[in-house]
């Protein structure tokens, strides 16, 4: 059975069958490592290794793991804004990796992204209307009139005013200046939107606002999210589906309250036990899990199983072999050789 | 009740810059007991670096300015020191732990000779007998194979290890406070919770009064005794841990827990606190947080609130009462 077949059934249990929007399959990047005068090429960085994963149409999927392990460049191969080394990506019926040049450029308005920050990808010298317009300009055909108002109704729907449109992105705050980046993201009605570390940058109190706002166009526009973060209580918050990664792989992906409830990777476990939560009553009851060591180099990732160096449960066998990514539970894929005893544990 | 420590009374630092002066510390109180656990929480440009960098003379003066304020530890005024004074306590009798290590450590010197060099500095042991302290030192904060790592270079280190190394030198002279500002901020979760379990136990063992700024309420939760809030340059919320969280007094505390997801459960709404932190560019009139606050009446756009105890242990910056429902 293929993974699109079974994630597909898993989905259909729970109720109304769903459709996939975006399917990656044993998708790589790999990136050449050079040293020396002559650039020559030592090794590689394996940045994303055989990700395996199906999207669905209005959901969320949250995408988690620590720094390095690959999850900026999933999303930035998923939309072609870098090249794949490996594997396969379809959106909504298309050969993303086979597309013409010209096919691409017709794709992309279905496909956009929000960064970390906002002001890093905000032109200083564009008004904030010409910055949300600049998609309509390049993409659509459009009156001036018919653009403007387009503009103001964007900028509506990201709660900022009409008579922001004249202003400069340096005269807003970090939230307001992300609302301005999701306007942009939005202007061309797209199905899917990769938000990578969003909130990342903001202050707590503005957090809120700014995932309120992406979980309310969401349900307006019907909108696809790979939502990528490494703040695993906001993850917990956004998606409908998790991710896990680690060193380039994904090591566990579930609904998010099995993810949550019953992990049944060690990573998975000892990431959440690591997560503090704002209520010092649970904290001082909690038992922790902590992890030994430093997270190995991605350019040298350990044999076998890559979380092995840290994991408290590895064997022989996790050096030797390396897990395979498969279906434990009924939508919990798992990458590890002791998932099931995990489970019978009541993992 | 454990003795005092410091004793910081009516704060204020200021910066004087191109656009304008900026009113990063507007009349701090707190105080600091022996082995004690302080958490300092509060948002970006809320003023705790520079309220506790001011206490030893760590900002930049120019443009900084410390215009008011008294800060007793032991029988001195820290803020009257002079500059050989404040060499001795830095260091010293205070240590202090900063987000990136590398702002303060040097790259060019293995980190042995760093925390021997410290050592020396603020004690009368011997070279023999620091080298060996060192050693000890990156044992306790948990670095393995320690001989071999006082070597090191900082950057042969990872940013976990660094962290591990500004500690060993915080705690090298055996300091009566410690000041760690977002210790664990640029590191990821599973060494952030190494890192807290490690001063956690140290703190246990040495007994050290901590104070520990953070803009996340989660992370201190689990290791604060007390906390402070701090919101535009000043403390507008202090408490027991467990106070805090399950009864704060203070709207934008309230309003900072409940914009927060929380781990352990799902499907509560978040509750954003509208508008923007304040312009610290702007004195400061009444309370900062009035604009964004859904309790405030008239008196909050015009006086400063004071900054007084509502129950046993717990003080509050603010002019409505919210238990009872109604102006104080
Ligand atoms: N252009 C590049 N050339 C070489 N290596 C790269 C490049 N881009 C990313 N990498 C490497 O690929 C790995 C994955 O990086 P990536 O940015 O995807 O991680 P991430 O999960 O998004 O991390 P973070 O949480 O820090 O954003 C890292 O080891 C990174 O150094
Ligand atoms: N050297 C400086 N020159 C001018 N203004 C400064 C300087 N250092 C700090 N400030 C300002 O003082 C105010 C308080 O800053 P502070 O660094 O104490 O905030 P913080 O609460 O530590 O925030 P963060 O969480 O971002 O570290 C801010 O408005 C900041 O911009
Ligand atoms: S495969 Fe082995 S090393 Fe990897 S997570 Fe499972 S038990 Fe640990
Ligand atoms: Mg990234
Ligand atoms: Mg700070």
């Amino acid at each position: 059975m293929t993974a699109e077949m079974t994630q597909d059934a898993a989905a259909s249990n729970a109720g109304e069958p769903k459709e996939v929007l975006v399917t990656v399959k044993d998708l790589q990047r790999h990136f050449p490592v050079r040293a020396g005068l002559l650039k020559r090429k030592v090794g590689v960085v394996k940045a994303v290794d055989d990700v395996t994963f199906d999207i669905y149409r209005g959901e969320t999927l949250g995408l988690v793991g620590e720094s390095g392990s690959g999850k900026t460049t999933t999303g930035r191969v998923i939309l072609q804004l870098d090249i794949a080394t490996g594997g396969d990506i379809d959106f909504a019926g298309n050969n993303v990796l086979a597309l013409s040049n010209s096919d691409l450029r017709a794709l992309r308005p279905r496909m956009q992204t929000i960064f970390q920050d906002p002001h890093a990808c905000l032109n200083p010298r564009m008004t904030v209307a010409s910055i949300v317009g600049e998609p309509l300009r390049e993409h659509e055909k459009m009156l001036s009139a018919d653009r403007e108002a387009r503009i103001h109704e964007l900028l509506k729907l990201v709660g900022l005013a009409p008579e922001h449109a004249n202003r400069y992105p340096h005269e807003f705050s970090g939230g307001q200046r992300q609302r301005i980046g999701i306007a942009r993201a939005i202007a061309l009605n797209p199905d899917f939107i990769v938000c990578d570390e969003p909130i990342a940058a903001l202050d707590v109190s503005i957090q809120a606002q700014v995932v309120n706002l992406l979980l309310e166009l969401q349900e307006e526009l019907g909108l696809t999210y790979l939502f990528i973060s490494h703040d695993l209580s906001m993850v917990r918050h956004m998606a409908d589906r998790v991710a896990v990664m680690y060193l380039g792989k994904i090591v566990e992906l579930a609904e998010v309250d099995d993810l949550y409830d019953r992990p049944l990777h060690p990573y998975t476990q000892a990431l959440q036990s690591a997560v503090p939560v704002p209520d010092p009553i649970v904290e001082r009851s909690r038992e922790r899990v902590i992890l030994e060591g430093d997270i190995p180099s991605p350019s040298n990732p350990p044999s076998g199983c890559r979380f092995r160096t840290r994991c408290p449960i590895a064997t022989e066998r996790c050096e030797s072999e390396e897990p395979e990514f498969r279906e434990v539970r009924a939508g919990q894929w798992v990458a590890c050789h002791y998932a099931d005893q995990q489970q019978n544990a009541g993992g | 009740m454990d003795e005092v420590v410091l004793d910081v009374d009516g704060l204020h630092t200021r910066f004087r810059t191109q656009d304008g002066t900026v009113h990063a510390v507007n009349g701090v109180d707190f105080e600091l007991r022996a082995g004690e656990f302080l958490g300092v929480v509060g948002e970006s440009g809320s003023g705790k670096s520079v309220t506790m960098m001011s206490l030893l003379k760590l900002i930049p003066m120019p443009p900084g300015e410390i215009t008011d304020g008294t800060a007793r530890f032991g029988d001195m005024d820290l803020l009257q020191l002079d500059a050989q004074g404040l060499r001795d306590v830095r260091g010293g009798r205070i240590g202090f732990i900063f987000q990136d290590p590398m702002t303060s450590l040097n790259p060019v010197i293995p980190v042995g000779k760093q925390i021997t060099e410290a050592i020396l500095l603020h004690t009368d042991s011997s070279k023999a007998q620091a080298k060996e302290r060192a050693e000890e030192l990156l044992h306790l904060v948990g670095i393995p194979d320690p001989k071999q790592r006082l070597k090191n270079y900082p950057h042969e280190m990872s940013g976990g290890m660094r962290q591990r190394v500004m500690i060993a030198m915080a705690i090298a002279c055996s300091p009566e406070i410690i000041i760690a500002d977002e210790p664990t901020t640029a590191l990821d979760v599973t060494i952030q919770a190494q890192i807290i379990d490690q001063v956690r136990r140290l703190q246990d063992e040495l007994g050290t009064a901590v104070v520990w700024i953070t803009h996340d309420l989660a992370v201190v939760a689990g290791l604060a005794d007390r906390v402070l809030v701090m919101y535009g340059g000043r403390v507008v919320e202090e408490a027991r841990v467990d106070v805090l969280y399950s009864n704060p007094q203070h709207p934008y505390t309230r309003g900072l827990l409940a914009s927060l997801p929380r781990l352990d459960q799902q499907g509560h709404e978040l509750v954003s606190i509208d508008g923007q932190p304040p312009n610290m560019l702007r004195e400061p009139v009444g309370c900062s947080f009035a604009p964004r606050c859904e309790y405030a009446f008239d008196r909050c756009h015009t006086e400063t609130p004071q900054f007084v105890e509502v129950a046993i242990g717990q003080k509050v910056a603010c002019h409505f009462d919210l238990n009872k429902g109604e102006p104080r």
